[in-house]
């Protein structure tokens, strides 16, 4: 009796275990990325960062014990489209939370969701206003463009460049970074003497550039991504103005100084993620082992180089994992566990989350760099 | 002085761009005055012209020439087999009903484009050195002169064939009176098909001669398809001057624009020209009325 006693005490415990770990099975993670359309060049590595961290998480078996399960959907970089697959993230496969959206338009759009469902939401998106003011629910992991357009200031003062050219491009991306280099170069004493806009899909920006060479300035600084800037370059080459160019981190890869080619692109200066410039970081970097590593495993997986838009997925993903390291399991736990997570190495930067702070980078998530004989250099 | 050194500047860069829009004008009026469809797949064609002779030049190692004539033959290739499968097998349908059908042609060509060699923008190397050269006191790159020697050639070449040859009268004859056409014995498909390979042609050395100054990438057809067609509209869709005055006219105001208004409206500017010139002259710029339409 007392045998088949313990033998049932053992079945039933092997049992209820069983059911525990099969409670704990798999935590999944929803992804939202504007896989195809226009902001495609965000959501393709984004999408196949996150693919990758999950298949290499499982083959090393998990995060404590439990498999990690991504749902990406593919937004197009449609709000509207959006907000139904957030939606249908939360209520039909019940992620516990949510990398992205790609772009600041689907991110401002999600944002009721996540906040009414109660679901973190890590978007993968630049515009400052989704984080500022903070919502309890929603992060980001890029850093906010002011921090980029910052550090060129910074660098434009050591130089004592005084009058300073604006182009940018009539893109949410341009706008936001022309909004935010005005406001913070009034507040360091810069005297904007031209400042001129771009549509994304213009094919010859001489009519602007002359306007700025008449206005002569001391540097000029660009905000846009490609290929505007790199005509840029190329035209303000043909004019053969000689004024220093600030790009911005938009155009922080090789491809910018491939398309407006390395003679054009001489000695002009941007603020770079650090996974652009991975193999110029000193070996005692934070950042620089993680860097080389997720290049690697990426280049391994897809044959092509790292981006640093693939990089804010996998922030998001880090972010989340940190939480469920610690024992979160329910979306509330893993949105305290985020802000509680202290310093964490990511892609983009180091990531101090507070409760006041959904975004937690600093000036230390760029690199300054000059382009050298078509290469980076990291500016002292 | 200044001023008037900016102006030119203005001036020349307008022209530059002008160009490249009456190129691609010229490429819609083709088909419209044989078919009488506007065909939206055509800046597709001026994409693929850019997109192939890099591929060609990069993968398959072929020299610039080569790759050009590859490119430029391919599109052509394409530019055949849309007539056959989507345009020929409807035999009454309305001009309406083929527009839809060209628009979802662009929507597809551009996706294959974009499954086939990816989404990033991609460079041509200039033909002939990216050394400016200085005139009036504007500068301007040795492929901004390809550019304009390309659209004179074209334009000549078009006039020529339109004016001197048996098929060039054939396909005016069809767009003055499609049923008297084939009354005579002109094979008015035959002649459609042939509008649509001079079409495609046409497009696609556009795309190739600009690809070094303007990069490509496989949606960078939409603009400049949209561009061309303001320009034809305003040449009232013919394939002679009218239209390259109109590119040109639009390459200038576009330019002007920007730099002595304000750039943020570079595009309103335009679009708002071509309101006006749709409203006051709808025939279009440079017709008296109802004439000829080749």
């Amino acid at each position: 009796m007392r045998k088949m006693l313990a033998v049932i005490s053992i079945t039933m415990l092997l049992l209820t275990t069983a059911t525990a770990a099969f409670a704990a099975g798999t935590i999944k993670i929803g992804g939202l990325f504007a896989v195809t359309g226009p902001a495609s060049f965000l959501g393709e590595p984004e999408k196949k960062t996150l693919e990758l961290l999950a298949n290499e998480l499982n083959a090393k078996g998990g995060i404590n014990g439990s498999k990690v399960e991504v749902v990406v959907y593919d937004t197009g970089g449609d709000a509207t489209k959006a907000v139904q697959l957030a939606n249908k993230l939360i209520k039909n496969d019940k992620v516990v939370a949510i990398v992205g959206p790609s772009t600041t338009g689907e991110s401002m759009a999600v944002i009721p969701i996540a906040e009414k469902e109660q679901v973190p939401l890590i978007s993968c998106a630049a515009g400052i206003k989704i984080t500022d003011p903070v919502k309890k629910w929603v992060f980001k992991t890029p850093a906010n463009d002011h921090v980029a357009a910052e550090k060129i200031l910074i660098q434009a003062e050591k130089l004592k460049q005084k009058n300073i050219a604006l182009i940018t491009v009539s893109d949410s991306f341009g706008s936001s970074g022309r909004e935010q280099l005005k406001q913070m170069a009034a507040k360091r004493g810069f005297k904007i003497v031209a400042d001129e806009v771009y549509s994304p899909k213009d094919t010859d920006m001489t009519p602007q550039l002359t306007k700025i060479k008449a206005a002569k300035p001391d540097a000029i600084i660009c905000w846009g991504t490609n290929p505007g800037p790199a005509i840029i370059t190329r035209n303000i080459q043909q004019l053969g103005i000689k004024t220093q160019v600030y790009q911005s981190h938009g155009v922080a890869s090789k491809k910018y100084i491939e398309l407006a080619t390395p003679q054009a692109s001489e000695g002009i200066m941007l603020p770079a993620g650090k996974l652009a410039v991975f193999d110029l970081l000193k070996s005692s970097d934070p950042q620089a082992k993680l860097l080389k590593d997720y290049n690697t495993s990426y280049k391994k997986s897809y044959g092509v180089e790292a981006s640093t838009f693939g990089g804010y997925a996998y922030d998001g993903f880090q972010l989340i994992l940190a939480a469920v390291k610690k024992g979160a399991t329910t979306p509330a736990q893993i949105r305290d566990g985020i802000e509680k997570n202290g310093r964490l190495v990511g892609v983009s930067g180091i990531f101090k989350m507070t409760p006041a702070d959904h975004n937690g980078l600093d000036l230390g998530a760029f690199e300054m760099v000059r382009i050298v004989k078509g290469d980076w250099v990291i500016v002292k | 002085m200044e001023l008037l050194n900016q102006v030119t500047q203005f001036v020349i860069s307008g022209l530059a761009t002008g160009s490249i829009y009456a190129l691609i004008g010229l490429s819609f009026a083709i088909i419209f005055n044989s078919t009488g469809i506007i065909n939206f797949a055509q800046g597709e064609f001026v994409m693929l012209g850019g997109v192939l002779t890099i591929f060609s030049l990069n993968v398959l190692q072929l020299p610039l020439a080569a790759a050009i004539v590859v490119a430029v033959a391919v599109t052509t290739v394409i530019g055949i087999l849309f007539e056959r499968l989507a345009i020929r097998p409807l035999k009454n349908a309305t001009p309406l009903a083929l527009i839809i059908i060209t628009i979802g042609m662009s929507i597809l060509i551009r996706g294959v484009v974009m499954l086939l060699w990816g989404k990033d923008t991609q460079a041509l190397p200039a033909f002939s050195g990216t050394d400016p050269i200085t005139v009036a006191g504007a500068t301007l790159l040795p492929q901004h002169l390809w550019i304009f020697g390309v659209t004179v050639m074209v334009i000549v070449g078009c006039r020529l064939f339109f004016n001197h040859t048996i098929s060039g009268k054939a396909m005016r004859a069809c767009s003055f009176n499609r049923r008297a056409a084939n009354l005579v014995g002109i094979s008015v498909g035959r002649m459609v098909l042939f509008s649509f390979v001079i079409s495609a042609a046409v497009g696609s050395l556009a795309g190739v001669i600009i690809a070094p100054l303007t990069m490509t990438a496989y949606d960078v057809g939409v603009m400049l398809g949209l561009k061309g067609f303001c320009a034809a509209i305003m040449g009232g869709m013919g394939s002679g001057l009218g239209t390259v005055l109109g590119g040109l006219i639009l390459g200038t105001l576009e330019s002007l624009g920007a730099g002595l208004i304000s750039s943020g409206y570079k595009d309103a500017i335009a679009f708002f020209i071509l309101l006006l010139i749709l409203f006051i002259r709808p025939q279009g710029l440079f017709k008296k009325g109802e004439t000829e339409r080749v």
